[in-house]
């Protein structure tokens, strides 16, 4: 379904992505791990078009959509629910989602959306009327995940959803993100949380300064690789103290 | 003397300043650009009713609405060549390329029709006095008020319950993140100015006929206006610049028959004492705006 191949990205004078080639097979749940900076993040902005890439191809259903505006992706079926979660604060829950609908809109099918949005958060429902800014971080990532959802992406990018959140929601996000995928929704999740990401998800790709260093199954990834070097970005300990 | 005229004509002053600001806030808010061009779009709606008024014999209905057309149009097509171009470079850039359209479009005034102010005639009723509430008030200060109501109404009809409302309050919010929701970036941004375009027209509408002139630099004193109530409403939110507008009002009719009239001539310089003291206390503004609604927990 998604194709990026030899991906180069830079912030100004500072590369963040050399190279970087990956693939996202249809109702797959692929994770993008690595440590802070090593550009999991720049990654996702790069197929979401937040930020243009200098170099590489970008393949959507075999569609080039490399250096596309945001809004043109997001027409194309990618849904990015960035880091952070940037709700609008100033709008209502309601409002948040109407805007996820922004580019599928029709009055029947928002209203069955809304409510296939509310059996799988039923908190949005409660919250319906309230600002954004109001929810806690757990809902807010709900509700962030709920927007995304509402515009049908073919590919849905999730940036570090459990970040900032506490043990018991980052459970229940994890099992969201499973649940989406029983659904069928084809996903690439982007997490600092490797443990818990490699319990769920079909492959992995793990990124280190801002090259691919390994790609299989989490089983591949478990035997190949002391665990450390997710978290820490070093195989040996010098690596490791300078990336800490 | 400080009684239903003093009323009406403070309400009046301060509906007029805060469709000036609101106007300049419209744009402010989804591109962070305080638009030095915006004064001019109520000098080319000031135009367009000089010459529709001085050379055509449209009635005046559709003069002023065709006067408020070509302000909307004049700021979308400045939006367009001008801005567009340099939206995704550094603010600075955006400032410059502001002033640039100002004295550009004050420019071609002076060219096209006269340095020297035109005569705009307006229809004699709209500066009848008349007597409401045992205050006499010309007809032109209801009317604002009437005017300022229907269109703030209208607006937050269309901010609270449209798409493009919602999508406008969302890209002043988060503008990338709006991008991401499938909004293009162009039309949000396209709005603001056609909707600020036209607020300006209609403040050209009562500011020219309240002076029956127009001059090439006739942009100026709305832009300053606007640029003050902005900041002494909060410039974070469209609530705080009609807030701004309203005080605005209030300080500059109180300030003009409370002081003796020996200094009344330093008004000005008063009230932005006043204004420079407010916001050493208040530097965001009376309305905070939704910045202050950061997430919590």
């Amino acid at each position: 379904m998604l194709k990026v191949i030899d991906l180069h990205a830079s912030y100004g004078a500072i590369t963040a992505l050399r190279g970087v080639s990956l693939e996202v097979r249809q109702g797959e749940l692929v994770a993008l791990l690595g440590v802070n900076g090593a550009g999991k993040s720049t990654a996702l902005k790069s197929i979401s078009g937040v930020l243009r890439p200098i170099q590489g191809s970008i393949r959507l259903l075999d569609e080039e959509i490399a250096n596309k505006k945001p809004e043109v992706i997001l027409r194309k079926g990618i849904s990015l629910v960035p880091e952070g979660r940037e709700i609008f604060t100033g709008l209502t829950v309601e409002e948040n989602l109407r805007l996820g609908a922004y580019t599928s809109y029709e009055r029947t099918r928002y209203q069955n959306d809304l409510e296939e949005v509310f059996t799988l958060f039923p908190i949005l429902k409660e919250r319906f009327r309230q600002a954004g800014g109001l929810l806690s971080g757990g809902e807010q990532q709900q509700l962030a995940i709920a927007r995304a959802l509402m515009s049908h992406p073919k590919l849905l990018m999730l940036d570090e959803p459990s970040l900032g959140l506490s043990p018991t929601l980052v459970d229940q996000i994890f099992e969201l993100i499973h649940s989406l995928r029983e659904r069928g929704i084809t996903i690439l999740l982007v997490e600092q949380n490797a443990e818990r990401a490699l319990e769920i998800v079909d492959r992995v790709y793990l990124l280190k300064t801002g090259s691919l260093e390994f790609s299989g199954t989490p089983e591949e990834l478990k035997s190949k690789l002391d665990i450390a070097t997710v978290y820490f970005g070093g195989a040996s300990d010098a690596e490791r103290e300078v990336s800490l | 003397m400080i009684g239903a005229e003093f009323i009406i004509n403070t309400i009046s002053l301060g509906s007029l300043y805060a469709l000036v600001s609101l106007g300049l806030v419209f744009v402010y808010g989804i591109l962070k650009l305080v638009n030095f061009a915006y004064g001019e779009y109520v000098m080319v709606a000031g135009y367009a009713l000089y010459v529709l008024t001085a050379f055509t014999p449209v009635p005046w209905y559709l003069t002023m609405t065709l006067a408020v057309g070509f302000a909307a149009l004049i700021s979308y097509v400045t939006e367009l060549v001008a801005f567009r171009p340099v939206r995704t470079k550094s603010l600075t850039a955006m400032l410059v390329t502001s002033f640039a359209v100002s004295v550009f479009l004050q420019n071609a005034a002076l060219l096209l029709v006269s340095p020297r102010a035109r005569a705009v005639r307006l229809p004699s009723w709209f500066n009848r006095t008349i007597t409401v509430f045992d205050a006499t008030v010309p007809l032109r200060n209801i009317l604002i008020i009437v005017t300022a109501a229907v269109l703030l109404v209208g607006l937050t009809l269309l901010m609270k319950y449209t798409v493009l409302g919602i999508a406008m309050r969302a890209a002043a919010d988060k503008f990338t993140t709006t991008r991401l929701m499938g909004v293009p970036a162009n039309l949000v941004i396209s709005a603001a100015f056609i909707i600020s375009g036209t607020l300006a027209g209609v403040v050209s509408i009562f500011w020219v006929g309240r002076s029956a002139a127009v001059d090439p630099v006739i942009g100026m004193a709305p832009l300053l206006i606007a640029f003050i109530a902005t900041v002494i409403g909060g410039m974070h939110s469209l609530t705080g610049a009609v807030v701004g507008g309203f005080v605005y009002g209030l300080l500059f009719n109180t300030l003009s028959i409370m002081l003796p009239a020996s200094v009344i001539s330093y008004r000005d310089a008063i009230m932005f004492v006043i204004v420079i003291v407010f916001l050493l206390f208040r530097p965001e503004g009376i309305v905070r705006g939704s910045y202050t609604e950061e997430r919590v927990g």
